[in-house]
């Protein structure tokens, strides 16, 4: 062992300083024990009962800095030396931020008057709770957390109600409020338009279209997707609906869900009665004539409601690009599949996306099952199986439990796409692609490596595999969806313009005989 | 207009709770965000969310915010004076020759650990119920000593608190509320009884200031006509840089320009007068104990309130970490185990070495100051991290958990905000931040002495504990 002392005439440290710095300097590898005191009695006493006494620490002076090394080597002592002496000399400029920081929902709304709207995304098992202080507190409340129940569900939107606040969700992933998207939202123009919705990509996926069209949102109320069940009874979405017709931006107003529980229709359809505002009204799946005697436009699919809503907010027709199907794109694919590729399998991230284009698809055939089908008979058997037609929406909780959701993190759908590429059965793959707020920021690159090799073991088959693929997005979104759409077209994958489309072009492309 | 409709005019200013990139994607769309340093509440347990549901009903609730309003106003609105020093058998409630006070809740003399038991012997050698240490350690064992904590005697002591018959204490009144509080005088450092040393130095240093310094201080507050205002020397001290706990050399420096006017006209010799300012002199801890029995003096005036879920006892015994809730009265203790003490340690000593979290001096911060009030003690910031920030956050997240401000005492660098005042059990468990307290490290053995000092929390059961007692009393 070897010990080093150094002894600095006259220079001062306070003492817990220096108690720091000899901390610090015991961590250096390879030292026994580093000691940095002042030079006191009482240190050179502790000196001493260590035994490092040296004739030079016996001489210090209270006000010298003793430094003593004690380590294996004389390498190892220098270097230690050395970075004490760093330690010394080294002013810590490191600056903490000046953000304010709470702990609790109360505190919070009492040290920042100015807060209007908690977002919550925490484990379901305490977001009702948070949920509740913030209501409380008079704070509007988006609530990202699922798993909460109903009866807690029932409990927050009735309080919210009585208190005149919103409570969207609990499993609301989407709303766009005073032009600033939360969680998973699109960055779309500042407009008229304002929309309710109870299906967070169908939401965005109307948000988008109208932003494409030219149109603008002034808001986007997400109202969580159990609020139309019979139990909830469209509490969320009745009070969006009041206060969109209350809004003096709003002019149009557009509804988004899968159709309501006939009870909860009923309420719906009275509360668009009383709107002196047009209503458009997208339930997936939805019956035309009730809405159309309550007076609401009514729209069959995602596209047409977004047009009718610019429409009806004052836009020229005769100046959209309405995005028309590809008619001849619909012969060509038709003509290089086979009679074998008789189905389409839709694989998304997006739940409202795969209802629709599953829909779109029940138009035409009676053979079309999923994990999201409403009808028993249709639902999957085993939904890593595919039977005829069939969409898949990843985001299911069959599929997310714990695992990132799709639209987090795409690549959960990589092998299902390999599986279905292989099957000969198989004519058309239907893929989104969600860009925006809370996505991931290359969904298409993802994929990319199995689409390119999807397609060349189909043509080494001798067959051509069709693969459309829909980007939801707007050229405001952070991903680029130029770039998407390019990467995907390169890729020898068909463009879909939109969800409407994506639906039509699949089901028309596997059409037989027509 | 609707809440709803006012939101949709207003610029959106959100609370994020849970997942952060959330605040990122709405900050990049200029929203104003705030994001919640949120944890699970009662860590998740659900035995004690339900406790504290059953505390938030709101007519339960309406009950613990009166409750907890009066145990704060207590606290703000008590004025600690110092009236005078006198030995623990003439003034200490429940005192007897073969007593001796420790520090924390109650503990026996088989469980103690090193330096309390190097307390212990120590005082019994010093007075006279052994002749050396190890008669002293068999009489511990006999039984024939009464232990019991200095807190149910209206006193602290600092560290092992070690508190025997003739020793001399502080007496301070509450003059608002009329309660006394003790704490006996400082060793100063750092081989001392109340770290765990008992050597025949420390035994000669507890029989001068028995025979001089204790006296004279007597003497002295004796022509003292109104005491001596610790609240409004608190306050001073604080602006001058003290938390009063690890750091007290403003508040030493203040009381001893007090204390000299009445010292220098005692009858003592010059000579004594001279061994005592030395003594001050030696070291910056003498106002220590002071700063305790003011704390004790305030909180005990908040105790006992029905239906408060207040803080009035944060207290270690080496071995458990204690705390007492105003809302249950008398001497129920809530414990949990003793942490470890995490700081810079004198040199020559490595953190092994350390005995666990031990002492009643975590009464200052269950008032407002020491690790709450880091934020007023730049100087000493090496103790917690090294950054004037962290010792700033420190004070700020102390805020969370605590009641009031107490405007009475302040601190300058956070704009003269006022000591963070009433620890509030719920706020503990519903946020999971437990109260920072700066203190000192004794050696894990009798004998040696202080080595360190550092930061340290209590332990959670105690507040889980306490949380359960509260939602089946209130």
């Amino acid at each position: 062992m070897i010990v080093q002392v150094i002894v600095k005439a006259n220079t001062y440290f306070d003492s817990v300083s220096l108690m720091s710095l000899s901390t610090k300097a015991n961590q250096i590898d390879g030292v026994e024990q580093a000691i940095i005191a002042m030079g006191t009695e009482m240190n050179k006493e502790v000196i001493s009962n260590v035994g490092l006494m040296t004739v030079e620490i016996e001489e210090a002076k209270t006000s010298d800095l003793m430094i003593i090394v004690k380590a294996e080597n004389e390498r190892i002592c220098a270097n230690a030396l050395e970075e004490i002496e760093e330690l010394l000399t080294k002013k810590n400029t490191t600056k903490g931020t000046s953000e304010a920081r709470y702990s609790t929902i109360k505190s919070a709304a009492e040290n920042i008057p100015e807060a209007n709207l908690v977002v919550i995304a925490v484990n379901g098992a305490y977001a009702p709770r948070e949920a509740k202080k913030a209501l409380e507190n008079n704070l509007h409340v988006m609530m990202f957390s699922d798993n909460v129940s109903v009866e807690d569900e029932i409990e927050l939107k009735q309080l919210a109600h009585e208190k005149g606040l919103l409570m969207m969700g609990p499993d609301c992933g989407t709303a766009i409020i005073g032009n600033v998207a939360l969680c998973f939202a699109n960055a779309v123009r500042k407009g008229n338009i304002g929309i309710v919705g109870a299906s967070g990509t169908g939401s965005q996926e109307i948000s988008v279209r109208i932003h494409e069209f030219g149109g603008g949102i002034t808001q986007l109320i997400g109202t969580g997707g159990r609020d139309l069940s019979k139990e909830v009874g469209g509490i969320m979405m009745l009070d969006g609906i009041k206060a969109l017709e209350e809004d003096e931006a709003t002019k149009v107003i557009v509804l988004v869900s899968k159709p309501p529980a006939p009870s909860v229709e009923e309420k719906v359809l009275a509360q668009i009665q009383l709107c002196t505002k047009p209503v458009v009204v997208w339930f997936v799946g939805g019956d035309e004539e009730k809405v159309t005697k309550a007076g609401g436009h009514f729209a069959k699919m995602s596209k047409e409601a977004a047009l009718k809503a610019v429409l009806l907010a004052g836009a020229d027709e005769s100046k959209l690009n309405k995005r028309a199907l590809n008619l001849p794109l619909i012969e060509e694919v038709r003509a290089k599949l086979t009679s074998e590729q008789k189905y389409i399998r839709g694989l998304f991230s997006g739940g409202t996306l795969c209802d629709e284009a599953m829909h779109i698809a029940m138009e035409k055939f009676s053979d079309v099952y999923s994990n999201i089908q409403r009808e028993p008979e249709y639902r999957l058997k085993d939904v890593k199986v595919s039977q005829g037609h069939t969409f898949i929406d990843f985001g299911d909780d069959q599929f997310t439990q714990g695992k990132p959701h799709p639209m987090i993190d795409p690549s959960t759908r990589i092998e299902r796409f390999i599986q279905e590429a292989k099957d000969p059965s198989v004519g058309v793959i239907l893929m989104d692609f969600v860009l925006g707020f809370g996505a991931h920021e290359d969904p298409v690159g993802v994929m990319l490596p199995a689409i390119i090799e999807a397609k060349q073991l189909a043509e080494s088959e001798g067959r051509h595999l069709e693969i459309i693929g829909y980007i939801l997005g707007t050229e405001l979104d952070s991903q680029n969806i130029e770039g998407q759409v390019n990467k995907l077209i390169a890729a020898g994958a068909t463009h879909a313009s939109s969800s409407q489309n994506a639906g039509l072009l699949a089901r028309e492309f596997v059409v037989k005989g027509e | 207009m609707s809440k709803i409709n006012e939101l949709f005019n207003e610029k959106l200013n959100v609370i994020n709770v849970g997942i952060e990139s959330f605040k990122d994607d709405m900050s990049k769309q200029h929203a104003t965000v705030t994001h919640l340093e949120w944890t699970p509440p009662g860590r998740g347990k659900i035995e004690i969310i339900a406790a504290l549901d059953k505390l938030e009903e709101p007519s339960v609730a309406k009950k613990i915010e009166a409750a907890n309003k009066l145990a704060v106003e207590r606290i703000v609105n008590s004025q600690p004076v110092l009236i005078g020093f006198d030995q623990a058998i003439n003034v200490v409630p429940g005192m007897t020759k073969t007593t001796i006070l420790h520090a924390g809740p109650p503990i026996t003399w088989d469980k103690m650990n090193g330096p309390m038991k190097g307390g212990v012997t120590g005082a019994i050698v010093f007075e006279g119920l052994a002749k050396d240490l190890d008669e002293a350690a068999a009489l511990a064992a006999s039984g024939e000593i009464t232990f019991s904590p200095c807190h149910e005697h209206n006193c602290v002591g600092s560290m092992a608190g070690v508190t025997s018959a003739s020793m001399f204490m502080h007496i301070v009144e509450n003059k608002t509320y009329g309660n006394i509080a003790y704490t006996n005088l400082s060793e100063q450092m750092s081989k001392i009884l109340r770290m765990g040393a008992n050597d025949e130095s420390v035994i000669n240093r507890l029989n001068w200031m028995r025979d001089v310094l204790g006296p004279i201080l007597k003497e002295a507050m004796k022509l003292s006509s109104n005491g001596i205002d610790l609240r409004l020397m608190l306050a001073q001290a604080l602006h001058m840089g003290d938390e009063c706990h690890n750091r007290n050399i403003a508040g030493t420096t203040l009381l001893i320009q007090a204390l000299t006017p009445l010292i220098i006209q005692t009858d003592f010799t010059t000579e004594q007068k001279k061994e005592v300012f030395e003594f001050v002199a030696s070291s910056d801890y003498f106002s220590g104990p002071t700063w305790m029995a003011l704390s004790k003096c305030a909180l005990d005036a908040a105790h006992g309130i029905e239906n408060s879920t207040i803080v009035t006892t944060m207290a270690r015994n080496g071995v458990e970490f204690g705390i007492r809730v105003s809302g249950i009265s008398g001497y129920t203790w809530f414990t949990g185990p003793a942490q470890k003490v995490i700081g810079p340690m004198f040199a020559g000593y490595k953190p092994e070495d350390s005995g666990l979290d031990i002492g009643d001096s975590a009464i200052t911060e269950t008032y407002g100051i020491g690790g709450f009030a880091m934020a007023t003690a730049p100087a000493i910031v090496a103790l917690v991290g090294g950054t004037i920030d962290d010792a700033i956050n420190y004070s700020t997240k102390m805020k969370e958990i605590t009641t009031t401000e107490n405007q009475n005492v302040t601190i300058p660098l956070l704009n003269f905000m006022g000591i963070s005042t009433g620890i509030d059990v719920q706020k503990v468990i519903q946020t999971g931040i437990m109260p920072i307290i700066n203190t000192a490290i004794a050696h894990k053995d009798a004998g040696i002495g202080m080595i360190g000092a550092g930061i340290t929390n209590p332990p959670v059961e105690a507040f889980e504990k306490a949380i359960l007692a509260l939602s089946e009393t209130i």
